[in-house]
């Protein structure tokens, strides 16, 4: 877009203005529908799971306007700021939590270059950038003047510092295998039918996935990690204080790291666009020349293809919520610390060995 | 064994502090005075063959009757009765341990009448001795937590009194 | 010179925090009602625990000293309002023990059939509440919809969903209406399938198990000390049931069923129905053995509600109708305890000849199974103090009363 734009009798930097603006608002609008679009899956999959109906009013028969109806709703509330809290800290902490994880999707590839950044760096970008989430959440938590809230702030900051290392373990693997840290690339690597993707590349791969899945959902706090807001021990732990919009600016917060996570496991395990069927390589094939009009279907495809995989992924980790109960906060430290971590170390290893002595991954392929 | 067999068994080591009994009510009951209350019940609960390890529950039963009329019919003078309720889970059998207090001790309204504690023999005494001096005002001596349980800790009076009247408001609040 | 310790050198193996005191209730989520506790943590530590309750105090005592019996019973919906017919039927019992009045046979099946639903219902409610505070909500939800199948039963019976007032003091309110019983049969072999379920999201998941084994631990001798009676008790492996070991009166109600009290002996549950395997790091007196006792009293319930179906269709004659509401009662003093889902429900009852009763007492359960939080809260993490709690399962109505 910005060679598009390059084109045109503007001085450049406008032209990188405005790709730019574009590009965020793309990826803003895609945060927050992600954000919309899973709290109406994760209410309606929770209901059916517990044989309920879910929201079936707003908007049809299938509740699809009950995000926007929520949300309208909260920005109508009263805005609270407990007597205790401290008042500028607790006003930023929703949005720094909300940003770090939008900054996550600056890098994070929907298809074959279709991203807003494409960084040579793209895993490790989204690694530290998603890190930055805790920030909001335990200066919410401090801030509060509530105890519950403090306990919750002092959990997450606990359980993500653990968290990052067994996942930053398994972010490598994949990274090892492509030899490289772009997204675009390592999605690439992965062309062709699914036994192309990296979770069958080898048995340690696909261990390492599972460890991935794991402390991906620890880190957006989800169940049964969700110990910063353990409803039924913290009250609701760094969110007690919090209600109306802020409160909003959280919970899309959390959303869209679950499809973050979901997104980035995708693209570094499961072929991030390309399909468990190569159509993108057929569609190639049948126009020789490789004309834009078929990159362009293809990275349509592409996207699609994507978007489905990674609401899988969110939907399993919905699944996942309603089924489990939660861990307690030495039991998610040690399945942290004793587990994860030597799981991932002993996997990164061994995909080391096996890159080393089988470059082509499994023999089958 | 059956309320009359324990009776005998405690006659022996209690005879001055047993004052009376009831083996054909509906449930058996032994009276003991005040003052041996504590002995008898460690008695009960630790020789092998009585073997009471479980209170039930302590009961409050304030004989008084504030119509004048009426009272003066009744057979009882005013006192407050205590009842404890016993069984052995080991040996599968019950007993009612009754204890008479004066309604205010010596006779000086507002001075509540003290009875030893059981705290120290049954834990769960604890806290059915904190509802019975909430509700109907008995003191327990040598209990380690004497505190209002179910009312406000500045209730005023023990509502399960015969004789007790409901204050028009608290902090403010109309009661009725 | 190299002797002197230095102040650095000293290592502080035994490391505390300041201790916090932070207040749990009365509005929390997982007090089940309006209990509220103290405690004072260090870290994640619960150093102490302090329940304070009353916060639903209503001196029901106090207004059965101006109710005749009958008046009374609707108040006893209220102490536990999640088994409303078994408090029912303790005030009745106890009545009719004053009186030396004996039900019908027929009746007597009635009760045992309302009681057990009662029961299961209660049961139902605990177990996935326990679910509920460790944060599993699916399993809730899955007990709701088998209560309301149960609560649609007795609406059917006697017209309330929640306060029956079914059973009253010498006899039911009104006899089952054509085709309850077989509706009954209906939802138990639905029910049966269900338990199965529950047994995979919860007894055998390694969360739960995880969470609920060897948390709160209760030593039989201190459960006894402590009052503790029911599945609490039992689940301390204490074989005492009520239904088998209580007064005449009561136990009559159950004579001629074949059942088994539910706990464990010697790590085994004697149950004939299969159930998962006791996870191997359980100690009794846990607070999944508690867990485990509610659900295989459900089981239990099961087969005794169908044999008292069974007995109710043999018996003749007709239910019994209540006593009149200003029945004298005759001079005495009557206490009796009955086997409530949550603990040994005890009534008083001191009559002086009136029909209005002078004094009346109520035993709760849940008032000597809270009192042992203290004991059992102390040195635990925070995350288990919702654990225990749950393990107790109590109802603040009945507490406070």
């Amino acid at each position: 877009m910005t060679e598009l734009l390059t084109y045109l009798p503007i001085p450049v930097w406008i032209a990188y203005t405005i790709a730019a603006v574009v590009q965020c608002v793309l990826c803003l609008v895609v945060a927050l529908c992600a954000a919309a679009v899973f709290i109406w899956l994760e209410r309606k999959v929770s209901a059916r799971m517990q044989d309920r109906l879910g929201p079936t009013r707003v908007g049809g028969r299938f509740g699809w306007l009950q995000p926007p109806a929520d949300g309208f709703k909260l920005l109508c509330k009263e805005d609270i700021i407990p007597t205790n809290a401290d008042a500028p800290l607790f006003r930023i902490a929703p949005y720094i939590s909300f940003c770090a994880t939008f900054c996550t999707f600056l890098a994070l590839p929907f298809a074959n270059g279709w991203v807003a950044l494409e960084l040579n760096v793209g895993a490790f970008f989204i690694l530290a950038v998603a890190g930055l989430e805790v920030f909001g959440v335990v200066l919410g938590g401090y801030s509060s003047g509530s105890k519950w809230s403090l306990y919750g702030a002092m959990r997450e900051a606990a359980q993500m510092v653990s968290y990052e290392i067994p996942l930053a373990l398994c972010v490598v693997v994949p990274v090892l295998i492509a030899g490289t840290m772009d997204l675009v690339e390592i999605g690439n690597r992965q062309a062709g039918w699914f036994w192309h993707w990296n979770i069958l590349h080898d048995p340690f791969t696909f261990v390492t996935f599972w460890i991935y899945i794991a402390c991906a959902v620890a880190s957006t706090n989800r169940a049964p990690f969700d110990l910063p807001e353990a409803e039924s021990e913290l009250v609701a732990g760094f969110l007690t204080e919090y209600s109306g919009w802020r409160w909003v600016v959280f919970f899309m917060g959390e959303y869209s790291a679950m499809f973050m996570v979901s997104g980035l496991g995708v693209a570094l395990f499961l072929g991030g666009w390309h399909g468990p069927i190569p159509v993108i390589a057929w569609l190639e094939g049948l126009c020789p020349g490789n004309p834009a009009v078929i990159q362009w279907i293809g990275n349509l495809f592409g996207l699609t293809n994507f978007v489905v995989k990674t609401v899988l992924g969110v939907t399993f980790m919905i699944t996942l919520r309603w089924s489990l109960p939660r861990l307690r906060v030495d039991q998610v430290m040690t399945t942290c610390l004793k587990y994860c971590v030597p799981l991932g170390s002993a996997m990164l290893a061994g995909v080391m060995l096996w890159t080393y002595f089988f470059p082509g991954g499994l023999i089958f392929r | 064994m059956n309320a009359e067999q324990i009776y005998a068994r405690l006659e022996h080591p209690f005879r001055p502090w047993l004052v009376g009994c009831d083996f054909a009510a509906i449930d058996p009951w032994i009276e003991v005075k005040p003052d041996g209350l504590a002995d008898v019940a460690r008695y009960l609960r630790e020789q092998p063959d009585l073997w009471f390890d479980m209170l039930h529950c302590i009961t409050a039963v304030d004989y008084f009757e504030p119509d004048e009329k009426k009272a003066a019919q009744v057979e009882w003078q005013p006192h407050i009765e205590l009842l404890y309720h016993l069984s052995s889970l080991r040996h599968r059998h019950r007993l009612v341990l009754k204890t008479s207090l004066p309604r205010w001790l010596d006779d000086q309204p507002g001075r509540l009448p003290e009875a030893p504690s059981v705290s120290r023999i049954w834990s769960t005494a604890e806290w059915h001795e904190r509802e019975v001096f909430d509700l109907s005002g008995v003191k327990f001596l040598d209990h380690p937590d004497l505190r209002r349980i179910l009312c406000p800790e500045d209730w005023p009076g023990h509502p399960l009194r015969k004789d007790f009247v409901m204050p028009p408001d608290y902090h403010g609040v109309p009661t009725r | 010179m190299s002797n002197a310790r230095m102040p650095s050198d000293s290592v502080e193996f035994d490391v505390h925090t300041d201790e916090m005191l932070i207040n749990m209730g009365p509005q929390h989520p997982s007090t089940h009602g309006v209990l509220r506790l103290v405690l004072r943590t260090d870290g994640e530590v619960v150093t102490e625990a302090t329940p304070h309750i009353g916060y639903l105090h209503r001196s029901a005592e106090k207004i059965a000293e101006k109710l005749s019996p009958r008046q009374f019973l609707p108040y006893t919906d209220r102490l536990d309002y999640l088994a409303a017919m078994n408090m029912n039927l303790g005030w009745a019992l106890c009545v009719e023990k004053l009186l030396g009045h004996q039900v019908s046979e027929k009746t007597r099946h009635l009760r045992v059939i309302v009681c057990e639903l009662g029961r299961i219902a209660n049961h139902l409610v605990a177990a996935s509440s326990s679910g509920l505070d460790l944060g599993s909500f699916t399993p809730f939800l899955w007990t709701f919809r088998e209560r309301e199948k149960i609560v649609n039963l007795f609406e059917e019976i006697c017209g309330a969903r929640l306060t029956y007032s079914y059973i009253t003091v010498g006899g039911v309110t009104a006899d089952a209406p054509t085709g309850w019983l077989k509706r009954c049969e209906e939802f138990l072999d639905q029910f049966v399938p269900v338990i199965d379920d529950l047994h995979a999201l919860l007894t055998n998941n390694a969360i739960f198990v995880h969470r609920m084994v060897n948390v709160g631990v209760m030593p039989p001798e201190m459960a006894v000390d402590y009052g503790c009676t029911g599945p609490v008790l039992r689940g301390s492996g204490v074989d005492w049931d009520l239904r088998r070991d209580g007064e005449p009166i009561y136990t009559d109600m159950y004579a001629g069923y074949t059942w088994n009290v539910i706990a464990p002996i010697n790590g085994r549950y004697p149950t004939d129905h299969p159930c998962p395997p006791v996870p191997f790091d359980a100690v009794v007196g846990d607070s999944w053995h508690r867990y485990f006792v509610r659900m295989l009293e459900v089981v239990q319930s099961i087969d005794i509600i169908r044999q008292a179906i069974a007995g109710y269709s043999q018996a003749g004659g007709e239910v019994d109708r209540p006593m009149a509401i200003k029945q004298k009662l005759p001079k005495g003093t009557a206490y009796l305890e009955t086997e409530a889902p949550k603990g040994q429900m005890g009534f008083m009852i001191v009559a002086d000849g009136t029909p209005i009763p002078w004094r009346v007492r109520i035993r709760s359960s849940s008032f000597s199974n809270l009192s042992i939080v203290p004991e059992l809260c102390r040195g635990v993490m925070l995350a288990d103090v919702p654990a225990i709690l749950a393990s107790l399962d109590f109802v603040l109505g009945e507490i406070d009363r």
